[in-house]
Order: structure tokens, then C-alpha cells, then sequence
């Protein structure tokens, strides 16, 4: 009977498994076709939601451990240092290593603290997250959901992030904190409108909000290089307000480590502090993807329109070995950012933002605007 | 009576207070400002020291000379070699001894260094508290060097207490003058990159520049000396005013702005460094031959009477005041220790700034704690 069901899953597949690289959808729906002959559609949809949501935990924590130890290592050769290098070849087990020290550590219950808002924060950070996460195509057909407002959907979703930054730093009854999270929600609230009004750009351009559809109009050039210096533009701006988005690099004000000491997670301690830690490199990671899918192509090999061989011979490296090599490529240069600039102050911060990115921004979503009717773009 | 008691509204007089320190990243030890702020604005700032107080002076009442070396070595850590100095010069002036030329230019090299270290290390630590972590450790990379030069021929790194009264512990290792050589030549080079890193920054400059103004005369009126002070555009350079050890022989500007802000106290650091590359390259081929100590009496006992010994450390002046009844110990000594006046005018030009500005200011004017609390 179990062989069975195994050949009957394996036999849904009337593709070679490789093909599987090219475009996932060949796995997920020899899979759907296969739970569907075993069970009521309602218990289908039911595991195979179970099936996704575990599949994007463990992404998520993988992502967030690769990314602490990626960090590690980049800012160790930027510092004349060698990084992590006793756990595992070249120390690559040492993330690991620490998220277990921080599992066993103890949770110190803070005197005077809100305590339900204080155990609320860093659930409010994570579902966030995943939230954000599960909306992005990571490869052809590799894509959990893809909604017709699929970019509205990431930006309204991730600018809630900052009510667990907010509780955070309120409920924990210490004066760094609170600085630390108003500090934050200043910021992350005026930052919002400027990497809206730099992706609304290529919304412009490519005429849809939904992310599939953004992916396969790049098919004949991404659009950095399709949109004029106008999506250059869009791209620079995203890059510096996503960097603010994630409180990273030189606008970590909210955790101001020589000012605030932690900021708003000083007084987490155990797997709490692990969660706002594990949150913060998962949002560098999506506003990376959000860059390389917006402006980058996502998992659109890079092609130019008229060479067919060169396009061919592209198209052989597989969809998501893209996306994610463009992902870590945007991830790299935020990681430059913070490793080279020093802080900036609150109010240049503001300044940067309102007197200068959000103008800038609007004159920018005109001229694409202008250029789009036109018919300008390649 | 009745009328004298006001109405208080609850929270509106509250001021917010925090305590940054004593142990907080910032304050590079255990210095705690208890910082008034309303909203991200810096109403006061009020220092409280005394945590790391070990009672120097008073310890030196006790001991002789020789051992009190040792110990001045424990206040500003960073300018270790500088402060053995200023106790052996003060001696060597009670006892009229005549100390030779070698002694004189070795010690002037060693001050130098000494300097060059202190200020490397300012750089790192302020590009820290400024959020630019990279430069911390560009900075250590190349004070290491220095370092390496103390221990081949101390034995020691930090605290080398290699200067003792009548000359130094023990001669110069062979290898002394190629390795400084090879240093200078190697720091010509790497110093355009502090600049790249830091003081061009946009980020940087536009956080310095203009923040916490000490003007000229309120650095006198303070006693700002130092780096800190001559940003002000307050000549207190002792090397240049009352020239001690070998200072009287060499050529170099006293690094001197009138801006007074934030940024030129940094820029001072930086141009010192440059200074005392060039007095280091005016000596170290000229090292006279000759003895590197002269012959002292087992036990030093200082005629009665008052001494006083001004150098200049790394960050400002510091003046070695020596009381003596005629015994192997002092009846009392003071150290006028720089770090201590210039906190002095913290709370004053951090007025109105904001929190952000206050790390900077304070990391601007390179407080060693060891060194206010003595």
C-alpha cells in the first residue's frame, strides 16, 4: 500500500526531475494532483498549508542563521579580521552555535515591565516577517502566494513591524528603550513613503502590482536597465530607505549601541532577544528581494533582447540560483553601508528623508510616469 | 504661608533623566553622566566620578620615588611613558642632576610614540562612538605596531614605566631606530586612510561640524589644555612654552584652530599625529652616544622644598607638584591630571545639543577615566 502511494506520487511527475530547478511548479502540482486523488479537497488545501508553513519556518530560520553568519564574515575581512572560525569549516556552524546558547539562556522577567506587551513584541516582529516572506517568489513557480496586489500587499504588511518595535520599547520600563522606539517609529514611518513612492516608480512601469506579472515583463531586460535613469533613481532611493527601513547600517538609531546601549531590545534577554535579532536580518532579506525582484529581474535570468544564444545559455542556470545571487548581492552592498559609514543623527535622518529622498521621489514617479506614456522605455 | 505652595501638575516639571554609565559603551570606563534630557534634547549634564578613584596621591605619600613611577603609569594609561617622565623630571630638577643628551632624545622619542598610540586609539574609539565600527580596528592594527616597538626594547607594552629618575631602565634595543624608521614610513601611508574612512566623511563632518563650540576664551577660563583646548585656538602646547628633554632641539608647529568645535578637536588629533612623526624623524638618526642612566644613590631623598614639573601628555597638561620634607618619600604630591579639567567643560558645551551630539562632544575630548579619578 505505501509503495503504492510513492509510485503514484512519483508517477504525477511526467517531467524529468531536474526540470524541477527550471520551474517548481512541476513538483507543487504533482503533488496537489496526487494529495487530490487521496483525499477531499478540503484536507488538501488544510496539509498542503502545513506543508508550506513548515517548509517557510525552517527557510526562515536557515535564512536568518546563514545571513547572522554571512554578516560575520564580511564585516571581520572589512576589519582586517578573520571572523568565526572554530565551529565547522571556516566556523560556519558557530550561528548555530550561538542560537543554542540563546535557547538555554534565562529569560529575565524586568521589574515594573508590561508583561503581556513585553512577551507580545517579538511574536509582533516575527509574524511579520514570515508574513512579508511567504508573499515573495523565490524562483519559477516557487511561490507560496501570488496576489494581484502582491507588492501592496508586502508593503502594508512589513510597515507593521514597528508595533512590535514600539511595544518593545514601551513595555520594558527602561528610558533607553523608549528613546529607542520612538526613535525607531519616526524613522521607519517616514522611510515607508519613500520606498512606497520608489517601487510605485516601477508599478508605473510595469503596469501591475502583481509579482509574477513584474517578473515576466523583465524577460527582455530588468528594469533598472529598461526604465531610464528613472528607475536608476528609484533604485538608489529604495536602497537607502530600505537600509533605514530595516534600522540597519548608518541609520541604526533605534539600537544606537555608543547612544541607547541596545535600544529597544535592552532588556530581552534568552530566545526574545534571539527573535528581534533573527527579525532584523530577515528584513535586510526582504527588502534585498524586494529590490532584485523589483528592479533586479527576481529569478529572471539576465537576458538582452535580440542576443539569442547569450539569452540561452542564461536560461541554463536555474531560476532561484538568480534570485537568491541577486538577493545576496543587494544584501552585501546594505552590509558594505553599515561596516564603512558612521551613524547619522536623528534629525539628519528626518532631514535626509523629507527635504531631500521624498521630493526627490516625487519628481521621480512624474518623470516615469511621463516617460511610460510616452512609450520612451525599451 | 498658604500662598508659598504652588500648584504641581504631575509630570509636567518631570525632567527625564538617565543615567548613561557607569557602565555604558559611550563613556570608555566607569564615568556615569546623569544626562537631563527633554525629548532628544540635552538639558544637563552632570558628571559623577569616583568609581575607579584609587587614591594615587595619597599612596604616594607612602612610597619612594623609584615606586611612584609605577603608579603614575595607572593614571592616564595611554600616555603611560609621558607621565613616568614628568615624575623623573621633577626629581632630576630637585636633585640638580645633569642628564645627557641620549637620555633626553631617547625619552622625546618615546613621548612621541607614546602620543601617536594615544591618538590612534582616540580614532578608533571615536569612530566607534560615532557608529563606524570598521575604524576601530584600523586603528589597533596600527598601534600594534607601536606596541611591538615598546615591547622589544621594555619588555612591556601599555604601561612600560621605562623612564626612572636619573634616566631610563635599560638602553635601547639594537633593532629600536629601524623598526621606528619602518613605523613612520609605514603610518605616512596608512594615515590618508583615517581621513578616507573618517574625516571625509559626509556622514561624519556633517555630525561634527558646528556641534559644541568651546570658544577661546572659555577653554582658558575652564583650562581646557590639550588637543581640546588648542582647537580652541588656545596656544597651552608645553612643549613649545617651557620646552623639557629634548623638545628644545627639534622643529614643529603647534597644531593650533580657532573653530573650537567638535570636528577640529578630532582634526588636532589627527594633524598631532603628523607633528610628532616629524620630531620623531628629527631625533631618531641623531640618538647621541653616551650612558642611559645616570648613577643615583641607592636611595633617593629629594631636599626639602617645592617642585614643579609641567608636560604635556596626550590630552593637555599635565603638572607634578612635589612637596618634600627631606625624606625617601613625598610629603605630598598633586597631579593637576588634564582629563579632569577639561569633563570640567563637558556640561557646558553639550548644553541644548542632542543625545547623539553628547557621545560625540564627549568622545571629542578623549577622556581617560584612570585619569580623572587618579
Amino acid at each position: 500500500m505505501r509503495i503504492d502511494l510513492i509510485t503514484s506520487l512519483f508517477s504525477a511527475f511526467s517531467e524529468p526531475w531536474w526540470k524541477i530547478f527550471y520551474d517548481f511548479s512541476i513538483l507543487t502540482r504533482g503533488v496537489d494532483e496526487w494529495l487530490r486523488n487521496l483525499m477531499t479537497p478540503f484536507w488538501t488545501v488544510v496539509i498542503e498549508m502545513v506543508i508550506i508553513g513548515v517548509v517557510f519556518l525552517l527557510l526562515y530560520a536557515v535564512i536568518g542563521l546563514f545571513l547572522v553568519y554571512a554578516e560575520r564574515k564580511v564585516c571581520a575581512f572589512l576589519q582586517n579580521r578573520l571572523g568565526p572560525n572554530r565551529i565547522g569549516p571556516y566556523g560556519i556552524f558557530q550561528t548555530i552555535a550561538d542560537l543554542v546558547k540563546l535557547l538555554f539562556k534565562e529569560l529575565i522577567a524586568i521589574k515594573n515591565a508590561d508583561r503581556f506587551l513585553f512577551n507580545l513584541a517579538p511574536y509582533i516582529v516575527i509574524i511579520v516577517n514570515f508574513m512579508v516572506i511567504s508573499a515573495l517568489p523565490f524562483g519559477k513557480g516557487l511561490h507560496a502566494i501570488d496576489f494581484n496586489i502582491g507588492i501592496f500587499y508586502i508593503l502594508a504588511v512589513s510597515s507593521m513591524g514597528i508595533i512590535g518595535v514600539l511595544l518593545a520599547g514601551w513595555s520594558s520600563n527602561n528610558k533607553y528603550s523608549l528613546i529607542g522606539a520612538m526613535r525607531s517609529g519616526a524613522q521607519i514611518v517616514s522611510y515607508e513613503l519613500s520606498i512606497a513612492l520608489s517601487l510605485i516608480t516601477i508599478v508605473i512601469l510595469a503596469g501591475t502590482m502583481q509579482l509574477s506579472e513584474i517578473i515576466e515583463a523583465q524577460r527582455s531586460g530588468w528594469f533598472i536597465f529598461k526604465g531610464h535613469f528613472s528607475a536608476l533613481i528609484a533604485f538608489v532611493i529604495y536602497l537607502i530607505a530600505g537600509t533605514a527601513e530595516t534600522n540597519r547600517g548608518p541609520f541604526d538609531m533605534a539600537e544606537a549601541e555608543s547612544e541607547l546601549t541596545a535600544g529597544y531590545h535592552t532588556e530581552y534577554s534568552g530566545i526574545k532577544f534571539a527573535f528581534f535579532y533573527l527579525a532584523e536580518y530577515i528584513n535586510m532579506f526582504v527588502v534585498a528581494a524586494i529590490a532584485s525582484t523589483m528592479f533586479l529581474g527576481g529569478w529572471m535570468p539576465f537576458h538582452v533582447a535580440g542576443w539569442e544564444g547569450f539569452n540561452n545559455v542564461m536560461d541554463y542556470i536555474p531560476p532561484f540560483v538568480w534570485f537568491f545571487g541577486k538577493t545576496f548581492m543587494v544584501i552585501w552592498i546594505i552590509m558594505l553601508f553599515k561596516w564603512t559609514f558612521p551613524r547619522l543623527r536623528i534629525d539628519q535622518l528626518l532631514t535626509l528623508e523629507w527635504k531631500y529622498l521624498l521630493p526627490i521621489n516625487l519628481v521621480n514617479v512624474l518623470i516615469m510616469a511621463f516617460l511610460v506614456l510616452k512609450g520612451w522605455h525599451f | 504661608m498658604e500662598e508659598n505652595i504652588k500648584e504641581i501638575v504631575v509630570g509636567e516639571q518631570e525632567d527625564y533623566v538617565i543615567n548613561m554609565g557607569p557602565q555604558h559603551p559611550s563613556t570608555h570606563g566607569v564615568l556615569r553622566l546623569v544626562v537631563t534630557l527633554k525629548g532628544e534634547i540635552v538639558k544637563n549634564v552632570e558628571p559623577h566620578i569616583g568609581y575607579i578613584h584609587r587614591g594615587i596621591e595619597k599612596m604616594c605619600e607612602s612610597i619612594t620615588y623609584p615606586q611612584i613611577i609605577h603608579l603614575t603609569d595607572r593614571m592616564d594609561y595611554l600616555s603611560a611613558s609621558i607621565n613616568n617622565e614628568s615624575v623623573c623630571l621633577a626629581v632630576e630638577k630637585a636633585l640638580e642632576v645633569d642628564i645627557p643628551d641620549r637620555i633626553k632624545v631617547i625619552r622625546t622619542i618615546f613621548s612621541e610614540l607614546t602620543r601617536i598610540q594615544s591618538h590612534q586609539l582616540f580614532w578608533a574609539s571615536y569612530g566607534m562612538d560615532m557608529g563606524g565600527q570598521t575604524c576601530f580596528f584600523y586603528g589597533l592594527r596600527d598601534r600594534e605596531r607601536i606596541l611591538d616597538i615598546f615591547e622589544e626594547t621594555t619588555g612591556g607594552r601599555m604601561l612600560i614605566s621605562y623612564n626612572c629618575p636619573g634616566g631610563l631602565m635599560y638602553d635601547i634595543h639594537p633593532n629600536f631606530q629601524k623598526r621606528v624608521k619602518d613605523f613612520i614610513k609605514y603610518f605616512r601611508k596608512v594615515l590618508p586612510e583615517y581621513d578616507a574612512i573618517l574625516t571625509g566623511n559626509v556622514i561624519f563632518t556633517s555630525r561634527t561640524k558646528g556641534i559644541g563650540h568651546l570658544s577661546l576664551e572659555d577653554a582658558i577660563s575652564y583650562g581646557v589644555t590639550g588637543p581640546s583646548g588648542r582647537a580652541s585656538g588656545f596656544s597651552c602646547d608645553v612643549r613649545k612654552h617651557e620646552p623639557y628633554s629634548a623638545y628644545d632641539r627639534v622643529k614643529f608647529n603647534e597644531v593650533l584652530y580657532t573653530e573650537g568645535d567638535t570636528f577640529h578637536r578630532y582634526l588636532a588629533r589627527i594633524e598631532e599625529m603628523r607633528e610628532s612623526m616629524n620630531i620623531i624623524e628629527q631625533l631618531i638618526d641623531n640618538i647621541p652616544e653616551g650612558p642611559y642612566a645616570v648613577k643615583m644613590k641607592p636611595i633617593i631623598k629629594l631636599p626639602e622644598g617645592e617642585y614643579f614639573q609641567r608636560v604635556e601628555t596626550s590630552r593637555g597638561e599635565l603638572d607634578t607638584f612635589v612637596i618634600s620634607d627631606g625624606n625617601k618619600n613625598p610629603y605630598r604630591i598633586k597631579f593637576r591630571t588634564p582629563c579632569f579639567v577639561n569633563l570640567g567643560v563637558l556640561n557646558h558645551i553639550t548644553r541644548d545639543f542632542k543625545i547623539a551630539d553628547l557621545i560625540a562632544i564627549a568622545g571629542s575630548l578623549d577622556l581617560v577615566i584612570p585619569d580623572i579619578d587618579r
